[in-house]
């Protein structure tokens, strides 16, 4: 399913002292199928962005397109249900929405509520309990019971029950350790790869964006500053680094390598494989003069 | 969703009910509450009227910010309004439809109860509008003083009263995050019927309700763990300054109670 925003502004408490800008002039297209990574700093409107993916806001100016429906700020609209059901979001700390008395009636809920039946629902919880990497028995047990860690992923686990077309992560690995994230991300990306989803994930991890994403946007103070691919973004570390961004530190090892051997790599490697592979070039390369 | 709402909010503007000491904000918050019982007429009524107006001018917060945020305490007052309009039978009829009859003595009695709240409720609200929690807090601890020696816990009072005004505008923030991540989830809040729309609450309440006890255990270990032992012998960084304009104001409000008990039948 394809999104579109087209100069989507959005203001945060319109007629009160607190009133302020939070997106300007915002133009992304999001084809299905690809793999977007927003990144910025924190208030830089990547969150707002995101609640605009399923009509949870809506623009304050412009029009955000998903699918065939049209989402701008004049008319009430009623079938917002049919664009949550195709776009599911996963909040930052997701495991604060559960509630219910057992993992399995948690994972159901999101299902249920667009109308699936319950026992496709409970094979469908089956199925993302085991794709979020956790056991069936998990199923019967009180999501309060849980580690910080079994939370998280039960509740994308309910999110993924809904087989939605489109999913949206806000750093869905905050918090977790260094396993736990590869774990996740990977799974996502698995997904995104098998059920030819669109993924759109907002994240503060240059690493992630670099290692997942086809498209990457750069947000600053609720302007898009810079789309691309990871590559081309990447290239010009400067401009990043002025907003108090980072670059992966794949990039930031082939610069300093560039600049303490005088040699230019042939492109900007932002993979740990790419960048090994450049280097082993090199070393043949230096081999044969030598 | 909730981010209309203004009790408990504090706004940062400058202006004279900004600079006044907590402890008169206090009392003539506390007296408002008393004398507002004093009014019984049309005259009164209207001398309350003209002193909260003044008041909400010199708090510099914009009227309409103020009255978007009372929304809700409309419908309230819209129907103590209503239940007056019935059940008082007082006085000549003013019209009849049906079994339906209205009296004067209703129709006046509930615009002036109705009147009482809106103004009772706007001048709590200045309170909390001007004055940050921890000022009300600290005024609040030293007009109980003398309550101590009765072995009243003022410190905890205080104490508590603070935490849960501090934390209301944290609650609506996470009744908001807490929402969206619900209606991502296909939940409805606006519509459906009364029954689909208690059944939605649960999702939200239970989540607020864990997060909540969750919150509060963590805020007693950092208190115990920065030394926190209670009220007893501890120190005060802030000060509180009483000033000539406190001093003015609660003139003021003493004036407005004489015009009042003159006034009054």
């Amino acid at each position: 399913m394809d999104i579109s925003l087209q100069q989507v502004e959005y203001r945060y408490q319109v007629n009160s002292p607190f009133e302020h800008l939070a997106l300007e002039d915002v133009s992304i297209d999001i084809p299905s199928g690809t793999y977007l990574a927003i990144i910025g700093h924190t208030g830089s409107g990547k969150s707002t962005i995101l609640q605009h993916l399923n009509a949870i806001l809506k623009p304050t100016k412009g029009k955000v397109i998903i699918g065939d429906q049209e989402v701008t700020n004049a008319k009430k609209q009623k079938n917002l249900k049919s664009i949550r059901k195709k776009v599911g979001i996963v909040f930052q700390f997701p495991e604060h929405q559960l509630f219910e008395e057992t993992v399995e009636k948690d994972i159901c809920f999101g299902p249920m509520n667009f109308g699936v039946s319950e026992s496709e629902a409970k094979r469908r919880a089956r199925e993302a309990i085991l794709q979020v990497g956790l056991s069936e028995e998990i199923l019967a047990k009180s999501p309060f019971d849980l580690s910080g860690g079994q939370m998280r992923r039960v509740a994308i686990a309910g999110v993924l029950a809904m087989e939605p077309d489109v999913i949206v992560l806000d750093e869905p690995t905050a918090g977790l350790d260094p396993r736990g994230r590869k774990e996740i991300m990977d799974m996502f990306y698995r997904l995104h790869k098998d059920r030819n989803l669109s993924t759109i994930l907002v994240t503060h991890s240059m690493e992630d964006a670099a290692l997942y994403a086809d498209q990457i946007v750069v947000m600053h103070q609720g302007k898009v500053f810079k789309k691309g691919s990871p590559r081309e973004i990447f290239q010009s570390p400067v401009g990043l680094m002025e907003l108090g961004l980072d670059v992966p530190e794949v990039v930031r090892f082939q610069n300093k390598l560039e600049d303490t051997f005088h040699v230019k790599f042939s492109k900007t490697c932002v993979t740990l494989e790419e960048l090994t592979e450049e280097i082993h070039r090199l070393f043949k390369k230096v081999g044969e003069l030598t | 969703m909730m981010e209309k709402m203004i009790i408990g909010r504090y706004i940062p503007v400058e202006s004279p009910l900004h600079r006044m000491d907590p402890r008169a904000k206090l009392m003539i918050v506390f007296l408002f509450v008393c004398i507002v019982f004093l009014a019984n007429n049309a005259i009164t009524y209207g001398i309350l009227a003209v002193y909260t107006f003044l008041m909400v001018f010199a708090s510099k917060v914009p009227f309409r910010y103020i009255m978007g945020g009372l929304k809700i305490v409309f419908w309230l007052i819209l129907f103590t309004m209503i239940l007056h309009l019935f059940l008082t039978k007082e006085g000549d009829i003013l019209f009849q439809w049906g079994w339906f009859t209205v009296y004067e003595g209703g129709l006046r009695q509930g615009i002036f109860i109705s009147m009482r709240f809106f103004l009772l409720i706007l001048m709590t609200s200045l309170l909390t509008l001007t004055t940050t929690p921890i000022e009300i807090t600290d005024g609040l601890e030293e007009l109980l003083g003398p309550l101590k020696k009765f072995k009243f816990p003022v410190h905890e009072l205080a104490l508590m009263m603070s935490i849960s005004l501090r934390f209301i505008p944290t609650l609506m923030d996470e009744t908001d995050k807490i929402m969206k991540a619900q209606t991502a989830r296909g939940v409805d809040f606006s519509g459906g019927t009364i029954k689909e729309r208690i059944n939605s609450i649960i999702p939200l309440l239970i989540p607020l309700f864990i997060s909540s006890f969750k919150r509060a255990e963590e805020l007693a270990v950092a208190m115990e763990a920065r030394g926190y032992r209670g009220g007893e012998g501890r120190t005060k960084y802030r000060l509180l300054q009483w000033s000539l304009l406190d001093t003015g104001m609660l003139i003021l409000l003493a004036l407005v109670t004489l015009l009042l008990a003159v006034f009054r039948m």
